[in-house]
């Protein structure tokens, strides 16, 4: 257990009738930068919820950052997973702003009754500054861009200073440009930082070139893992969304032209 | 203008619930019309119209039925709003229709004079004891108070639930404790307002206040503010013109929103459409 930040062993996972885990096993060192790549409905961001315990495990065992997951630690553990989503749609009328929503990610630390202090905003315009949305930080959350929003997103989750990094689709709905920003920023965090982080996606070309391993998912289950060069195969991904080898190869010769 | 009137302890009474009453009420409204919630309240007035009807008829505290009424509803709805189980538009309809039915039905069950029940129905500010006076008192000092103890964790929640939970925030009790708050306040502001109208005093000053400011937490302050507005002039027309408060209290609100929404900044947003953003530098 020593080298490990997450381990996963046969976790299942269902929600009503789906079973969206049938027994995935999966151990994360620490720094490691892992892609998860799959389908829709593979169960990649439900292995993502189990990491920060919003999953419900009927059985199997996942010890996440020195604990067994609980349905009593949950909250606690929470404090310490960073957490991005796939793009919200926020009401441009939504009466908050994006200083106030980076905060955000600090107020499970904080904990109940207290108030951000000065320190903590000072976390907060870095973290602001770090993903270039100082001169926006005044704005109402809701009169930014996608890609603004995901930046703003990405300060939140590193205004909790977290120490591990889950990223369920951060580039969805983005247009090029911003997926390209969104990217190279989890990649310079990556780097910086050196957190621990796991990456869903079901867009291949959002996967960076800075993730070491990639796990591929399929119908509740890992599929395959290992490095990008052995498991990103025409091959491989022909199987793994049941398109014909010939239809990948062209798929892919375009999106290099791109 | 003869303000004697002011010495008397029932114009004094009325005075204090309009104004507790309206803070209660403008509070939780900002909860209802950010989080989405309109149907869930609206559910929640109509079954603690019922649970007090049912009261009167058995013969146990109307405002004891009114509060487990509401709660009961909230706990049944709450779950299947927060599943997606429920469509908005017809539960309100299903549930307008039957917790108006039952509260009808057990007025017309109820023996003797229904006096109780018409002033449940329309509500009777003007007729306000102090120990109606004391529970808004109460309920109005409790909002108040959860709501700065636990602003953070409220903004978030309202913001994003599921973003609030994955940063380590207890979103789904701070949920259930808004419509805990809720079904207090509409329980207390039963008699003032009256079971019919009550919703709408929640929903229209809030609805107001969000015309009007990007900051949360002046939008709880403005609604406040026009709730009490709303109860004061609404109690100074019905004592002027011997008008049932409850209708008065609820148009003024009404008009209060209808003028924030033509002076709004933010009129010319329109849902899910973003406005044109600076072109050039981040």
């Amino acid at each position: 257990m020593n080298n490990t930040v997450v381990n996963i062993e046969q976790a299942v996972v269902s929600y009503r009738e789906d079973v969206a885990l049938r027994g995935v096993s999966l151990r994360v060192r620490p720094g490691e930068f892992i892609g998860i790549v799959g389908p829709n409905g593979a169960g990649k961001t439900t292995l993502l919820t189990i990491v920060n315990g919003l999953g419900k495990l009927l059985s199997g065992r996942v010890w996440v950052l020195g604990d067994y997951l609980s349905a009593s630690n949950g909250h606690s553990l929470r404090k310490k997973v960073g957490y991005v989503a796939q793009l919200q749609n926020i009401d441009p009328r939504m009466p908050v702003s994006v200083r106030e929503v980076a905060m955000m990610g600090r107020y499970g630390l904080l904990g109940l009754l207290k108030r951000p202090g000065k320190r903590d905003w000072e976390i907060v315009d870095e973290v602001l500054e770090l993903v270039g949305m100082t001169s926006l930080s005044r704005r109402p959350i809701g009169h930014l861009s996608g890609g603004e929003q995901q930046r703003v997103a990405l300060a939140r989750c590193l205004a909790q200073e977290p120490q591990i990094f889950l990223l369920d689709e951060p580039t969805a709905s983005l247009d090029w440009r911003a997926k390209t920003d969104i990217l190279e920023l989890v990649k310079l965090i990556h780097e910086t930082r050196k957190l621990t982080t796991l990456l869903v996606t079901h867009d291949l070309s959002a996967l960076p070139v800075a993730c070491e391993r990639v796990v591929l998912m399929k119908e509740g289950l890992i599929w395959d893992e290992g490095s990008p060069a052995q498991v990103l195969t025409d091959d491989k991904l022909s199987q793994l969304y049941d398109i014909p080898l010939s239809a990948v190869k062209a798929r892919r010769a375009e999106a290099v032209s791109v | 203008m003869d303000l004697s009137i002011l010495g008397y302890q029932f114009m004094q009474n009325a005075i204090l619930s309009a104004v507790l009453g309206g803070v209660a009420c403008g509070l939780i409204g900002v909860f209802v019309v950010l989080m989405g919630l309109p149907f869930i309240g609206v559910a929640m007035s109509h079954a603690a119209f019922a649970g007090a009807m049912l009261g009167l008829w058995l013969e146990f505290d109307p405002l004891l039925g009114a509060f487990v009424a509401s709660f009961i509803a909230a706990a049944i709805i709450g779950p299947l709003a927060d599943r997606g189980e429920l469509s908005p538009d017809t539960s309100v309809g299903v549930i307008f229709s039957l917790m108006l039915g039952l509260a009808f039905l057990f007025m017309g069950l109820m023996p003797g004079t229904k006096s109780g029940a018409l002033e449940i129905l329309w509500g009777s500010i003007l007729t306000n004891t102090r120990s109606d006076v004391l529970l808004l008192g109460i309920v109005a000092a409790v909002v108040v108070g959860v709501i700065i103890a636990f602003y953070k964790e409220f903004q978030a929640t309202i913001f994003h639930r599921d973003m609030a939970l994955s940063v380590g925030i207890p979103a789904t009790a701070i949920f259930y404790g808004i419509l805990f708050l809720t079904g207090a306040t509409i329980t207390a502001s039963l008699r003032p307002i009256g079971g019919l109208l009550i919703f709408s005093l929640i929903l229209n000053p809030a609805a107001a206040a969000y015309q009007l400011t990007y900051s949360m937490k002046r939008m709880f302050l403005i609604a406040a503010g026009f709730g009490v507005l709303s109860g004061l002039v609404g109690l100074f027309i019905s004592y002027l013109f011997n008008i049932p408060s409850g209708a008065t209290i609820v148009i003024t609100s009404s008009v209060i929103f209808l003028i924030s929404n033509l002076i709004s900044p933010k009129r010319k947003v329109k849902r899910w459409q973003r406005p044109p953003l600076v072109e050039g530098g981040k």
